[in-house]
Parts: structure tokens; sequence; C-alpha cells
């Protein structure tokens, strides 16, 4: 936001010293056709899937996805929302994914991140070095999908959704540079006060911290939204779909939405395959596209306070 | 009063080191754990790409097999188009998606109408907040052979259909557009960030040279820019052997036609993983490219290291 306002300003200046000349015109019309192209090849795609989810299947079939809607149907919602087994269970599971999967990423960055950054933790550049080698290198694929499935039990596990994701060492990172700029006088003064460590994180430091938290809580929330890998290597079981992964099963087979043509009751040539598929695509990402306009600013804020410092 | 030197600490025995720490060790302890879990434990399965996998007898249990798997990696002859793969869709990445980054950052920098930008640079930003789930809907929306949108224009303008699903050719330029689409609005914003904070007397110095606004873009912005371009290119190239296996799973699932064209180290690993027989080549390709990536990560970060120490990883 600081930026945007920052530049208008700066237009502004630059708008009273020199007046329209030719080459700033030039400039603004093909900027504004390019910002104009790039804008509606971003949104477009989404328009097209909307459509698409709104057209009765008959068009579909015969006239295929189009520009426009034709002829307006509600089926392919109607039999997504049918199926309180499957779609709803997964929206629920996507949901409890999220909340406890967010919250637990938070308080894993800034914890750790907090300790980090303490001057006077003795071990902190060898805990440094512990995690971040991590980055550097891994035990790839295999050995994971292995440790998880034969030692651990994450096969149909709902743990399996949440677990693996928690802690990410580009979060810790960036909690960590934001916390080192509080002033190390709140710790002080609360440590002479008697408060230990924990209640100094808890009570002082994330008060401090909330334009972090907003910003980690929204990356971590959008990556628990967005995840179909976790499920896709852990879960079999379709009463433990996540949103993504029950969309992918759709987009991929004709058996997934067989399945669920049985649940409602409908014979499978009637179903309403291309709506549905279309309709599910809307149903996962309608909560993003319901709250971006209110976050998006938080990220690009979060993304300038992590690229500077990472 | 709790900066104490480092020498205090070597004076005092270790034990009470750790109790007067023990709560910011009990705050450290499930980082630490889950590290050890997800990321240590699996390190100490690499052994695996030297032993024939039962997963009945586990990880120690199985027999060692030497190079057995590599052998037959390096037999079946997919180890190097996988590879090539990988690094030319990622240097394709690298290079088409920085530029366009640049060029809108710089466009959304000196354009005026705050408002229309403001629009622009949300809608940019929107594809970066969908999975690759949903990019492959919106990709089955518009290519299918019967039903795509492509299809159902070129129909009515009297042309034929295409399948870009039995032919992998279009491939390669449909992913890097993918790809470049997704991260334009993310990868935007650290170069506007770096043009926000360019020193303004410099434009106000030009303006009153009677610099035009190219000049200033070519002789203020752009230069200015460079450290970060340098910086961004070598982080990147950092990772070139780690492929998006989100994009490539997803959009081309595991057709076989496309695979020649679009199958990276990636997605090799993982198919390889999900038919069993296949486990021992599938963690010696992991292996490989673990300790490909581990060495080019420590070559190019020392490259940063010498050009501006500031950046480097560590």
């Amino acid at each position: 936001m600081r930026f945007i306002n920052f530049v208008g300003d700066f237009t502004m200046s630059k708008l009273s010293k020199r007046n329209f000349s030719t080459d700033v015109i030039a400039f603004n019309i093909v900027g504004y056709v390019l910002l104009f192209l790039v804008s509606v090849i971003c949104i477009f795609p989404f328009y097209l899937v909307i459509v698409g989810s709104f057209t009765d299947e008959a068009t579909i079939i015969s006239k295929g996805f189009n520009l426009y809607i034709p002829k307006f149907s509600l089926e392919g919602y109607k039999l997504c929302l049918k199926n309180p087994e499957t779609i709803l269970a997964a929206y629920r599971n996507t949901i409890f994914v999220t909340i406890i999967g967010t919250f637990l990423s938070v308080i894993m960055a800034t914890m750790t991140g907090y300790v980090l950054q303490r001057k006077d933790f003795p071990w902190r550049n060898g805990f440094s070095f512990f995690f971040f080698f991590t980055t550097l290198f891994n035990g790839g694929l295999v050995p994971y999908y292995i440790l998880c499935v034969r030692y651990l039990g994450f096969k149909n596990n709902m743990v399996a959704l949440v677990l693996p994701s928690i802690f990410s060492v580009w979060n810790m990172i960036i909690a960590k540079s934001f916390i080192r700029d509080i002033p190390d006088a709140i710790t002080e003064s609360a440590k002479i006060d008697g408060a230990n460590d924990f209640l100094i994180y808890i009570r002082l430091i994330m008060p401090l911290s909330i334009p972090l938290i907003a910003t980690l809580g929204l990356f971590s929330a959008l990556g628990f939204w967005n995840d179909w890998y976790s499920c896709m290597l852990f879960i079999d079981d379709e009463s433990k779909f996540t949103l993504q992964y029950y969309l992918q099963r759709m987009l991929g087979s004709v058996d997934a939405l067989r399945k669920l043509a049985d649940k409602a009751g409908v014979p499978v040539p009637q179903l309403p395959m291309e709506s549905m598929k279309m309709a599910m695509t809307v149903i996962s990402i309608g909560p993003i596209i319901l709250v971006y306009p209110f976050v998006q600013r938080y990220f690009v804020k979060g993304l300038t306070i992590g690229a500077v410092k990472g | 009063m709790l900066k104490r030197s480092a020498s205090k600490y070597t004076s005092k025995s270790i034990g009470k080191l750790l109790y007067e720490n023990r709560i910011l060790l009990l705050m450290l302890l499930p980082a630490v754990l889950y590290t050890i879990v997800f990321s240590y434990l699996p390190m100490g399965g690499i052994v695996l790409a030297f032993k024939n996998f039962r997963y009945a007898d586990g990880i120690f249990g199985s027999p060692w097999v030497g190079l057995t798997n590599f052998k037959f990696l390096v037999i079946s002859g997919k180890l190097w188009p996988v590879t090539r793969n990988t690094i030319l869709y990622n240097l394709a990445f690298i290079i088409v998606g920085m530029f366009f980054q640049i060029l809108f950052a710089i466009v959304l920098s000196e354009v005026r109408g705050k408002k229309f930008k403001k629009i622009a640079q949300s809608s940019m930003f929107f594809p970066h907040f969908i999975s690759w789930v949903v990019v492959a809907a919106i990709v089955y929306n518009i290519f299918n052979y019967e039903k795509g949108v492509l299809n159902n224009i070129l129909v009515s303008l009297g042309s034929a259909r295409v399948n870009i699903y039995n032919n992998p050719d279009p491939w390669p330029a449909l992913l890097i557009f993918l790809k470049t689409w997704k991260g334009l609005g993310y990868g935007s914003v650290v170069y506007l960030a770096v043009i926000t904070g360019i020193d303004q007397e410099m434009y106000e110095a030009a303006d009153i040279d009677g610099a035009n606004i190219w000049q200033k873009i070519f002789r203020i912005t752009i230069p200015s820019l460079v450290p970060t371009i340098m910086i961004m290119l070598l982080l990147s190239l950092g990772q070139i052997f780690r492929g998006d296996f989100g994009l490539f799973y997803q959009l081309v699932k595991s057709n076989q036609k496309l695979l020649p064209s679009t199958d990276i180290i990636d997605t090799f690993v993982f198919r390889a993983l999900m038919s069993t027989a296949d486990i021992g080549m599938a963690s010696a390709t992991g292996l490989y490219q673990s300790v490909v990536c581990f060495i080019t990560i420590l070559i190019f970060n020392a490259i940063i290291k010498k050009i501006q120490p500031d950046y480097a990883l560590y």
C-alpha cells in the first residue's frame, strides 16, 4: 500500500513539473495497452470456467464450451451439492486442514524465529545451520514417502495432510528478520520483571508482530487450501479427500464421476459431467475469489518484507 | 544486562547453560523434531538407492545391491532426456519469466492512473492464488479436443480442430506460457519494490537535463535493477535441477504421448515410485537429483558471495 501511494505522489510531482510531453504520452499509451492485455489474459480464463459451470450440459456436448452462456443451467452445481458424503466432506476437510495447519505454521515459524534471533541464546548459529541445511540438501521423495507410509502410518491418516507442511524454513527466516527489528529493550525489561521467555514471546512479541502474523498466516492458509500433493501421496479414502485433490480426480477419471453419480442416484449417461467439472472448479476457488480483494495487499507487503531480507 | 560476551559462556558449565536456556530450548523443540523427522531421517534413507527395497523388510532389512539401481537407470536411457528437459524448461522459465516480470514492473512504475494500475496489479497477481489443479481445469476448458473453447472457435472459423493432447510439440510453449502467467504478478513485486526505492533525485536531475522517459528507463531504472536481476538469476540457476512437479504433473498427468517433451526428473521419480517395481530406480534418480542440486546451489552461492556477499544464502 505504502509504495503504491508513494508511486502516486511521485507521479503527481512529475505531472506538475513536466506537462505531458510526447514521449510520456507514447509510453502511457503502450503501457495502458500492455497492462490491459495482461489483465485480460490473467482474468479471462476464470471467466471461461464460470461460464462453463453455468452452461447446460446438452449444449456443452453438442457445441462445446463457449465464450458466453447459450443456455443457463444450475445442474452442475446442483449435483455437486447433492453429494453430502463426498464434496461437502472435501470442503469440511479442506477448511479443517487449513485452519489447524495455518495456526500451527504461524506458531512454529514465529516461535522458532524468535528464539533464533535472541542474541543471548548461545547455540543460535548452530541451530540456524541445522535448519538451513535442509534447504540445500534433502533425501528426496522416495525415502520421505517410505518413511511416512511405512514408519509413521500416514496412509489414510488426516495427520498426513497437516503435519508435513507445518514448518517452512523460509517462513521462519522471514519471522526471524521481522522480530529482530523489534527493540531488544522489550525482552530485557520483561526479563528484569521476571517474565519467562515463553511469556515474553506470547504476551509481548506476538502482539507486536501482527503484520508478520497476517502475512505468514495468509501464505500458509493459501498453501493448505491449494494442497493436493499430500492428499495424492497419502490418502485413498474418499471421505478424507481435500477439495483440490477431489477436483483433480474429477478432471482425471470418469471413474470418480461415476461413483459420484451412483451416490447421487443419477444414471451415468445423464450425468452433467462437463458442467460439473467446471462447477467443481468454481467451488474450489470460490473462497479465494471472495477473500482475494481484502488480502491481496498483505501478500504484496509480505513479499517485500521477505524479499529485502531473505 | 543480557548482552553478555561470548567468552562468558565458555566459563559457565554446559549444565548451567542448558538450565538457563531451558525455555528457549523447549520453544525450539517442535521445529527441531519436525526437521529431524521430515528432513534428516529421509536423508538417511538415501541408502535406499543402494538397496533392493522390499516393503516388508523395511529400509534397513532390505538387501544391499551396490550400484545395480544406478546401472539400471543408466541402461534405461531415461536419465539424460529427463535431465535435459528439467534444465531446458527451467532455463526458459527463468528467462521468459524474468523478462516479463521486469517489463511489467517498469510499466507499473511509470504509467499514470492510480486506480487502473491497482486493478491491473490485482489481476496479474490472481493466478498466483490458484493451484495447478485449477490451471489444469482451465486448460481442459480451452484445449479439449471435442469441447474446448479454442476448438469451438476454430471450427466456427472453418479451420480444423487441434488436439494438443496427442502431440508433444506445442507443450513446451504452453508450459512456459502457464508458468510465466502464474508467476508474473508475484515476481514483478520484487522488481517494483526495487524501482520505488531508487533515489528520486536521479530522475529529477534527468528531468532538468531534458531526458525523455525512454532514456530514464534505460539509463536509470534498468541499471539500478541490474544487481537484483543478477541475484534473482543466480538464485534461480542454483535450483535448475529442481522441477516444478505440480505444473508438469497436473497439466500432463501421465500421458505417454506427451512424455518425450514434458517428462522432468521430478515426474519421472514420482511415476517410478508409484509403480512399485521401480522403487530402486526412483531412489537412485532421487539421490542423483539431490546431489546435483546440492552442488549447483553451492556453486551459484559461491558466485553470489563473490559479487554481493549480502545476498549469499550463508
